[in-house]
């Protein structure tokens, strides 16, 4: 009912103002086009300028206020290029947004309607328009000529003692699997995952016996961590905002990323003066309904404890039973064998 | 120097009531059918594609304003949003699998059915044949065609809301796997074949339209109108339908063969599932095969969209300004130059979905390049209103507006486009922000200003009330910077785009009363839209007629064209063309219609003794 009443409302104003706007236009038949004409002119003009004001006074009010809030300080290493880069980029842009953004409204302005004035035909300069090619031609250059190296230096390979980890996006959760002692991940298939498998592994696998699997990504301080990402049904992105990592999730293609840890946890904890605060990794590529939902703490430790966290984890074929359950399937085949090869001496 | 409009107009009403006694003799009778359903007039499915863009664009804006409202207000429920949603939204509060079927379809129709066939369909198909002399199309059954699979893959993308499992909620770019399998979500079911279908038909509808509109634009000009004479609009849409023609067919066949994967077993974009308990057999495919094709489309998409506001912009910002357009041939090859560009460009929506990070680099390079000739229209925009004499029309405020959003959405494409920055910006709230400054609100500004500017010739002669018109600029303008300006802090914070709520992470909290505000601007913003709709049917109907035969005392031919809309718009010879349409303000003379020679200004305007045309306005007004 109160819905209903919110509607009339609302069509009431917009009819109100409707019919003042039409007896605006009758008026000013009567008064004269010209005069009309005029005030709207002067008036909108005005309202450019009053635009151009306030807006930029918000503009700046708003980045400071909100300011606190953007992104802290990349807790990686390639993130610290990356906040680097954003602020090298803002610098042109900022520049350029304000220069465009005065002319625009300070024309619109200075330059209303006025009978007695007569616009000036300008209609093309040579050197003008090469100014405003060569300018922002060099600025491209030089952004790009940032970014990409940058980007390389980023997509760079890996460092051979880089821990390998494992994310695998399932509709709605990682999987984080770690290499274990040998720092090799087995091999993994699909169409090997069942109830006693659900990571898929290949128990023929040497590499994959002391693979272990985590509920919280745990990093240490300053050894380049390399995951490597895949997904078992639909796409999705493993984003660590804190890291600027981000990287798509993507079933049967294999992607990675690695990168440096530069903060732990603690630390973080300690700059935030606030001892619950966490590293997140969230899912950035829609995924289905629970798309919000893919949450997993991070953590990154200093490299003692680290090592502490990862001696007491236990690996998924032990874990799991698969070790003994695999011993007792070899121990009935065997005894089966036997019972055959006496039947067959007999 | 004395006044400039009256005089002219004396001139001009001598011409209408000329005309006005020429319109009766081309009458032929048409029933009622082949007049406004099946018409082959290029005036009437002009107003079939802005009427139905309008239908869209309200449909499109409600999903918006509805979703908007769980954005901001996670915790309430909403009496309004179970009655109009239903099973839905039980309890008022919209359900997560819907939530991302309405910004699929927000999306969806906002991109193709709205800022596509409204935009490009609507003026394309009402200026190309009036600005460049022509009596229709070049081929009017094909324009019909057009507009009626336009109108089919309307239906068929309406039906989807009313099937069992909901419309597709893949997200407008439809990625698979999600889109291609009924497990992964409830909106992949029924709902997905049936957008892609939609787009299949929508798809025959812009090759249809784009064809047509290059081949007339190429053979059907008047005597005199060079093609470096032709307005900015006509270049636009010209270099728009090319564009339309060389991508549009690739998204065809990514449909196709999603569709194929759908319903047919195959294994075009699958490979290695393991879904709902089982793995599936497919094997071999790539997904991001699908993201190459759709970007192909995609990107291109984007300036389909935005070149024809571009060139209506350029159109009106000269036109009200009183000054020719600042660099005519700089804005014909940046044209040309986007144009281009945005085919080698598409990648830059894929730098971290496992592209080859070779690929990515080289897709920056070209990405940033596009600022070049993006830096220049833009400056010669601005360049346009130096020293000009402005008129505020609607039409106008828009085009400045546009000139604004263009600025501020472009500039931040620059951070995304660099491809390591978008590590960080990729997916955030920092992309909504970009996009909906650069393409949507700018593309829909554009669209308004035509609308403003042209309504006359779309409606016999009627006129826009233009102090509604001021209001619905003012508030629209304010409004989508309130909106989608705060967006941009969300993104650097991180917080990720199509999240149904924020509360799950730490990251991205703390912006619950930004989001409250932006929705409350966002309803705001909608309901104001509204000035615009009721202005628009009143005035069809029975707006104020304009007083002259070209009102905004513009150079360009459709103000030569019978006020009333006949078939064959001139009711006489097609007029002659002896110059660019971009002569304001020059030796003296306040405008020089293309269709003047050389020489023969003065019989037409006088402007070159500022005391004798004072002298006559006084005259006048005794």
């Amino acid at each position: 009912m109160t819905g209903l009443l919110g509607l009339l409302i609302v069509a009431l104003i917009i009819w109100i103002i409707f019919l003042l706007s039409k007896a605006n236009e009758f008026v000013s038949d009567i008064k004269g086009e010209e005069n009309a004409e005029d005030s709207s002119n002067r008036f909108n003009a005005l309202m450019c300028l009053a635009f151009l004001i306030l807006g930029m006074i918000g503009f700046a009010w708003s980045v400071f206020h909100y300011a606190p809030m953007f992104l802290p300080p990349p807790a990686s290493e390639h993130g610290a290029w990356i906040r680097q880069m954003f602020q090298v980029s803002t610098v042109p842009i900022v520049i350029v947004f304000f220069i465009t953004h005065v002319m625009l409204f300070w024309f619109a302005y200075r330059y209303q309607y006025k009978k007695t004035n007569r616009a000036v035909h300008f209609a093309h300069s040579t050197k003008l328009e090469i100014i405003w090619t060569a300018i922002p031609a060099v600025v491209m250059v030089i952004l790009v000529a940032i970014g990409l190296v940058n980007w390389f230096k980023i997509f760079d390979d890996p460092p051979a003692e880089s821990l390998v980890v494992e994310a695998t996006g399932q509709q709605f959760l990682w999987h984080l699997r770690y290499s274990g002692e040998d720092n090799v991940l087995g091999s993994k298939s699909v169409y090997d995952i069942s109830s006693d498998n659900p990571f898929g592994m290949d128990w023929e696998d040497q590499a994959g016996l002391d693979d272990f699997k985590s509920d919280t990504l745990m990093m240490q301080l300053n050894q380049p961590i390399l995951v490597k990402i895949n997904s078992l049904d639909v796409l999705h992105s493993f984003y660590l905002p804190h890291f600027r990592v981000k990287m798509d999730a993507v079933p049967g293609i294999p992607t990675q990323f690695w990168f440096i840890p530069t903060k732990t946890t603690q630390e973080a904890r300690d700059e935030r003066d606030d001892q619950k605060f966490n590293f997140e990794l969230a899912c950035a590529e829609l995924c289905g309904a629970s798309h919000f939902n893919m949450r997993r703490v991070v953590k990154v430790l200093e490299e003692e404890d680290f090592k502490a966290w990862k001696a007491r984890q236990v690996p998924i074929y032990t874990d799991l039973g698969i070790e003994k359950k695999l011993k007792e399937a070899e121990k009935a085949n065997n005894e089966n064998n036997q019972l055959k090869g006496e039947t067959v001496g007999i | 120097m004395a006044g400039t409009k009256h005089e002219t107009m004396v001139v001009n009403k001598e011409l209408y009531h000329e005309h006005v006694h020429d319109d009766h003799h081309h009458h032929h009778e048409e029933g009622f059918i082949t007049k406004y359903i099946f018409s082959q007039d290029h005036k009437m499915i002009a107003k079939q594609f802005l009427i139905s863009g309008i239908v869209w664009a309200i449909l499109g804006g409600l999903l918006s304003t509805l979703f908007r409202l769980q954005l901001g207000w996670p915790e309430e429920n909403f009496g309004i949003l179970e009655t109009l949603l239903g099973r839905w939204a039980p309890d008022g509060k919209i359900l997560p699998s819907f939530y991302y079927s309405m910004v699929t379809m927000h999306g969806t129709i906002m991109v193709f059915f709205v800022l596509t066939a409204g935009l490009s369909g609507t003026f394309s198909n009402l200026l190309i044949p009036f600005q460049i002399g022509a009596r229709d199309m070049a081929s009017p059954f094909m324009n019909m065609l057009s507009y009626w699979f336009f109108f089919i893959a309307g239906v068929i993308m309406l039906a989807s809301f009313f099937v069992e499992t909901g419309p597709a909620s893949a997200g407008w770019t439809m990625y698979p796997p999600q889109s291609a399998l009924p497990q992964s979500s409830v909106g992949s079911g029924f709902g997905t074949d049936l957008w892609l279908m939609s787009m299949a038909m929508f798809i025959v509808s812009v090759l249809l339209g784009g064809l047509n509109y290059i081949t007339t634009v190429l053979n059907m000009r008047t005597k005199g109108m060079t093609l470096m004479r032709m307005p900015l609009t006509v270049w636009a849409f010209f270099f728009t339908a090319i564009i339309a023609l060389l991508s549009f067919p690739v998204l065809l066949s990514a449909s196709l063969l999603l569709l194929f994967d759908r319903n047919l077993g195959t294994s075009f974009y699958l490979s290695d599932i393991y879904i709902a308990g089982e793995a599936l057999a497919n094997s071999g495919g790539s997904p991001i095969l699908f993201q190459h094709l759709f970007w192909f489309l995609g990107h291109p998409e984007v300036y389909i969209v935005i070149l024809p506001a571009m060139g209506i912009v350029s159109h009106v910002l000269a036109t009200n300004a009183r000054k020719p357009i600042f660099g005519y041939g700089a804005m014909v090859y940046s044209i040309l130059g986007i144009a281009i560009l945005s085919f080698i460009v598409w990648a830059h929506h894929m730098f971290v979905s496992g592209l080859n990070p070779f690929a990515g680099g080289v897709f920056v390079i070209f990405t940033l390049l596009i600022a070049v000739p993006s830096a220049i229209k833009v400056f010669n925009w601005v360049t346009t209103l130096w020293k000009g004499n402005i008129r505020f029309t609607p039409a106008m405020l828009f085009s400045i507006g546009f000139v604004s959003l263009f600025i501020s959405g472009g500039l931040t494409g620059i951070y995304l486009g660099n491809s390591a920055l978008d590590i960080q910006l990729h997916d955030t709230y920092f992309v909504i922000a970009h996009f909906h400054i650069v393409m949507g609100m700018a593309a829909f500004f554009g669209m308004f200003a035509g609308v403003y500017h042209w309504f006359p010739k779309l409606f016999d002669g009627k006129m826009l009330n233009q102090t509604l018109g001021t209001i619905h600029f003012w508030i629209t303008m304010v409004g989508s910077y309130l909106i989608f300006w705060p967006m941009h802090y969300m993104g650097m914070s991180g917080v990720p785009r199509r999240y149904y709520e924020f509360s799950n992470f730490e990251f991205a909290k703390g912006y619950e009363d930004l989001n409250v505000f932006i929705s409350t601007v966002a309803v705001i913003v909608f309901i104001a839209q509204f000035f615009f709709i009721v202005n628009f049917i009143y005035s069809a109907i029975a707006g104020k007629r304009m007083e002259t035969k070209n009102p905004w005392e513009s150079n360009s031919l459709e103000w030569t064209s019978s006020i009333k809309g006949i078939h064959g718009n001139w009711p006489g010879e097609i007029p002659e063309v002896h110059r660019w349409p971009y002569d304001y303000s020059k030796d003296g003379y306040d405008y020089i219609p293309q269709t003047v020679p050389q020489g023969k200004e003065d019989q037409f305007l006088l402007k070159k003794q500022p005391a004798e045309n004072a002298a006559l306005l006084e005259e006048k007004r005794v």
